[in-house]
């Protein structure tokens, strides 16, 4: 018999979380029951740290029919439709197994798609490792969480349509890996996944349930150090061919209305995923695991009851529909039992055959589970970084070192910049046949067969702006995806984020998550955007560092007329090329360099003030730009971001396989800041020229400044006479780059 | 055997299948042709016409792809219906499957790049005598998406010899202006062949998804000739 006195800090509780246990046991846990309560009360599984603040997110709107607490969130797209997605993190799992954790952090949150009642329609992820060219590490990772992303959404049929990859040092011991998943569904057919009903039962359908992914909710919430190598049989490993097969039946069995309720098995397997019907529904719940279908059969109860084995999902049904049930699985081969029976007492019980084998209070689990208020604090680094980042004579030292062309293709040529088809080109972003904005623009757009209606998403996040400033960061990140929507022509409804922070205990990083969500939520309410999904994932930290903070967020638009999609790619030659948004007389908002690609490329240092932007000007912007959009008045629009103004030209050049003849006002009479630095809210557009009186009208009104910055024009980009080089020549640099890192 | 006036396509779907909503789609809803899926526990299926064997990972691949899906039962019905002259299609997945079931020469390899591959490709039509490809101009070159693992088609000498004799090489790899040669070969194929049909010219395989580009909202239309053709050929 173990000793439970000094088991609980080896399952990752802590010392007045056991004193707590006992106390709502009166009595000590048996090892199951400790085990049950170290991964309910995980970071992972309960959110302790963050549920106080997380409290304040705006949830609700127009669009919103399913809010944060459920498996995933869902909007109204109207014709009875809605779309229902999240992102998630799998960050440590990809850390010490990256083609392994990746493909399971997909699977699982494709499971929490269609456990809604829909089926996916489209994936997108949001990358981060450290640099690759430098490290042979990186570069394995790197190509290693692409092929398991690739790998498992390519079997499904599920298209990955976009996302984004960034590379710093920042994430070196601690890579991020995002995913999120969309899926459709008919309003009227959506699930929940509430346990109500004394008598009926809890069916486990899917893959037999062995020792993988034991203790990884566990693993998930501390940070990783030379032992987490050893934690590499904590990763569970993905079988997408069999997550395709149990999405057909739980959507077959849906539409039957064989089912009453529906919840993934995710972290802490059968445990965590049945605690929460049963708090959900307020009821108790007997679990058997004598009835789990077993791939060892010599696995203990408390291995059973938290494996967390992929590629299951748990069904609450009435007793009398089990045969039917049953025969659905065994006609696509998979395993179905009935484990659980719902109950009034309000008692999660484990027994083996008739043996009872634990008794806990389902509540004490989760609404009673703990709370930490913790400490914060502004970190000390702040103190030190200065806002007079660079000088007249930096810019002048990097003229002299080399000519503006080189500056130019350096900066494309940087893997932050530079095409990432190396990675889409390995997704299958096609399948299901509706992807209509392809990946490398903006947004990625999905549109719906058999209406007019299209669905864009955009996924960013900036962690050197947040580490300089999580507030603003974080503002600019949900503005950044906001806008990214706006050039496409789609409306922001609602959005679902990944906070990916170091160790809450800290105050500095408590201190930039609160300031984080402070951002989210101050754009959140301007923008009118609602949060109805996310995840937080703390404790992204190797040998006692923490990564820049990173609030990840993935905000979803609604296009009420597919014929109206624009891109960012130049359509026309002798085409106007116009910059929207530059604010000329205010100079201290447009030549900050603070955290921009161009210090990181020519200095290697994160540093500045993090950009300046006026979250009220920025809806204006939008706004201005979804109605020239409507009124079919530009062919096209593109954010200004990261690289500045100099990229975007190029970037609509190189989609638009035509060169580009710019001449545009300097700032501070200083080509380098004009152009290689990130002021928000500007967007660049391009008309025809008849357009461009009109275009300027509505500039007037909504008081966007206006500038002609160009035409659309040739083979060459050619900018203030500085810059000049051919489109070939710097699509190839664009295109190839990262692939010629990853074979070097 | 009397059939409705417009063509009635079964659609296979075998477990990891992934790609039959897509053909039915295209059948049902842009080419106004009737359509039914067809699992593929049955074997026997009454009333069609064309058989559509689509893309996807079926058993997930994980020996060869279609190396378990040829011992379906609906396999066996597949080779009585070609027998008899009916139209058979494969797609990806598909043509991986007619290839294990050796209803079409040769094998696919794994690419030779070692990746999963998911971009629009320059094809040739080189041969417009079928029923698959009667639509286009021979010569034609067309864009369509590829998105596979195992593209690379091989087959021995004596067998290239024979299909090239045959003029059953009907669809290959080439750039915009038509050259085939390394570069704009994808994936290792053997002369850059994309699709190849039977002797009898009614079994057609293809790599590349005609499926996926039948409407311009998704880049091209290209893909609609083959089904369209198939549609011509069956009235």
């Amino acid at each position: 018999m173990l000793d439970v006195e000094k088991e609980y800090i080896k399952l990752g509780l802590k010392e007045n979380e056991f004193e707590k246990i006992k106390g709502f046991l009166k009595r000590n846990p048996n090892y199951l029951e400790l085990s049950i309560y170290s991964v309910m009360w995980s970071e992972h599984c309960s959110y302790k740290s963050s549920r106080p603040l997380l409290k304040n997110f705006k949830t609700t709107g127009t669009y919103v029919l399913q809010g944060p607490g459920e498996n995933a969130g869902i909007l109204d797209i109207g014709d009875n439709q809605a779309i229902v997605f999240k992102m998630e993190s799998h960050n440590h799992p990809s850390a010490v197994e990256p083609y392994q954790g990746a493909a399971t952090g997909i699977g699982g949150i494709i499971r929490d798609i269609f456990a809604m009642g829909a089926r996916p329609i489209c994936s997108l992820n949001s990358l981060r490792f450290g640099k690759i060219e430098s490290s042979q590490h990186q570069k394995y990772l790197f190509e290693m969480v692409v092929k398991g992303i690739g790998d498992y959404g390519n079997c499904m049929g599920i298209p990955t349509i976009g996302g984004e990859v960034y590379f710093d040092k920042t994430y070196e011991g601690n890579c991020l890996v995002n995913a999120m998943s969309v899926g459709i569904a008919q309003q009227d057919r959506l699930m929940k996944s509430k346990a109500f009903g004394t008598g009926n039962q809890l069916v486990l359908m899917g893959s037999s349930t062995g020792r993988d992914g034991i203790h990884g909710a566990t693993f998930a919430s501390d940070e990783l150090n030379e032992k987490s190598e050893a934690r590499r049989p904590s990763v569970q490993v993905g079988d997408p061919f069999m997550e395709k097969v149990l999405l057909e039946v739980c959507l077959e069995l849906i539409e039957k209305k064989l089912i009453l309720g529906l919840q993934d098995m995710g972290a802490a397997g059968i445990t965590s995923s049945s605690v929460e019907m049963a708090s959900k529904g307020n009821v108790g719940l007997d679990i058997d695991v004598a009835k789990v279908p077993l791939r060892e059969p010599s696995m203990v109860p408390y291995e059973i009851m938290i494996s967390e084995s992929q590629e299951r999902m748990l069904a609450l049904i009435e007793p009398s529909k089990f045969a039917e049930i049953k025969n659905i699985c065994n006609e696509w081969n998979i395993n179905c039992e009935a484990i659980g029976t719902v109950t009034d007492n309000g008692l999660y019980r484990i027994f083996k055959g008739r043996e009872l084998l634990g008794e806990i209070p389902v509540k004490t689990l989760t609404d009673e589970a703990p709370v930490y208020h913790h400490e914060y604090e502004k970190p000390k680094y702040l103190q030190n970084i200065s806002d007079d980042i660079l000088q007249e004579e930096d810019y002048k030292k990097i003229e002299k070192k080399y000519s503006h062309n080189e500056i130019f293709k350096r900066m494309i040529a940087s893997p932050n910049i530079c095409s990432k088809k190396w990675v889409w080109e390995q997704y299958d972003h096609m399948v299901q046949t509706n992807t209509a904005v392809l990946p490398g623009h903006d947004s990625s757009v999905i549109r719906i067969k058999n209406t007019k209606k299209a669905i864009a998403f955009s996924c960013d996040g900036n962690g050197r702006y947040c580490y300089l400033d999580p507030f603003r960061g974080a503002l600019i990140a949900v503005a950044e995806t906001s806008r990214n929507l706006a050039c496409s022509g789609a409306l922001p409804i609602g959005l679902t984020d990944c906070l990916n922070f170091g160790m809450p205990e800290k105050p500095g990083i408590f201190w930039q998550f609160k300031n984080a969500i402070d951002g989210i939520i101050n754009a959140c309410e301007t923008l009118d955007i609602p949060v109805i999904s996310g995840n937080v994932s703390f404790y992204n930290e190797s040998f006692g560092k923490a990564i820049h903070p990173t609030p990840v967020i993935a905000t979803a638009g609604l296009i009420k007329d597919v014929d109206k999609i624009i891109d960012s790619a130049f359509k026309d030659e002798n085409d106007d090329i116009v910059l929207i948004g530059r604010k000329i007389n205010n100079e201290s908002v447009n030549d900050n360099m603070g955290g921009s690609e161009f210090l990181e490329v020519f200095f290697e240092k994160v540093s500045g003030k993090c950009p300046d932007i006026d979250i009220e000007y920025e809806k204006r912007l939008q706004r201005l730009c979804l109605d020239l959009i409507d009124g079919r008045f530009i062919k096209s629009a593109h954010d200004v971001s990261s690289g500045g103004l100099a990229v975007t030209i190029a970037e609509s050049c190189i989609y638009g396989k035509m060169g580009a003849e710019i001449n545009a006002s300097l700032l501070g009479n200083n080509f380098l800041k004009t152009f290689y630095s990130e002021p928000q809210s500007q967007i660049l557009i391009s008309c025809q020229p008849e357009n461009l009186e009109k275009i300027e009208k509505y500039c007037i009104e909504a008081k966007i400044p206006f500038e002609k910055i160009g035409k659309v024009k040739g083979t060459f980009i050619s900018i203030n006479s500085e810059i000049k080089i051919g489109i070939s020549e710097i699509t190839k640099i664009f295109d190839n780059n990262i692939e010629k890192i990853m074979t070097h | 055997m009397s059939f409705d006036k417009k063509p009635y396509f079964g659609i296979l779907v075998f477990p990891g299948t992934n790609c039959e909503t897509d053909c039915f789609h295209v059948l049902k809803n842009i080419l106004g042709a009737r359509c039914k899926y067809v699992w593929h526990k049955e074997s026997q299926v009454e009333d069609i016409n064309a058989i559509v064997i689509p893309g996807g990972f079926s058993y997930g691949d994980y020996l060869r792809s279609g190396a378990v899906a040829k011992f379906s039962p609906i396999m066996s019905f597949v080779r009585k219906f070609a027998s008899k002259g009916g139209l058979v299609i494969g797609i990806c997945n598909g043509f991986q499957i007619l290839l294990e079931e050796s209803l079409l020469p040769g094998a696919m390899l794994r690419n030779n790049t070692l990746k999963f591959i998911c971009r629009y490709s320059h094809l040739k039509v080189t041969d417009t005598d079928n029923p698959f490809t009667s639509g286009y101009k021979s010569g034609e070159i067309i864009r369509m998406p590829i998105r596979h693992n195992e593209g690379n088609y091989y087959i021995d000498d004596n067998g290239l010899l024979e299909i090239k004799e045959n003029n059953q090489v009907i669809l290959k790899y080439c750039d915009s202006s038509g050259k085939e040669d390394a570069s704009s070969n994808p994936n290792g194929s053997i002369e850059n062949i994309a699709g190849i049909c039977n002797k009898k010219r009614n079994i057609f395989g293809l790599m590349p998804h005609p499926e996926a580009c039948c409407e311009k909202i998704l880049g091209s239309d290209d893909g609609k000739t083959i089904f369209e053709s198939m549609v011509n050929n069956i009235i």
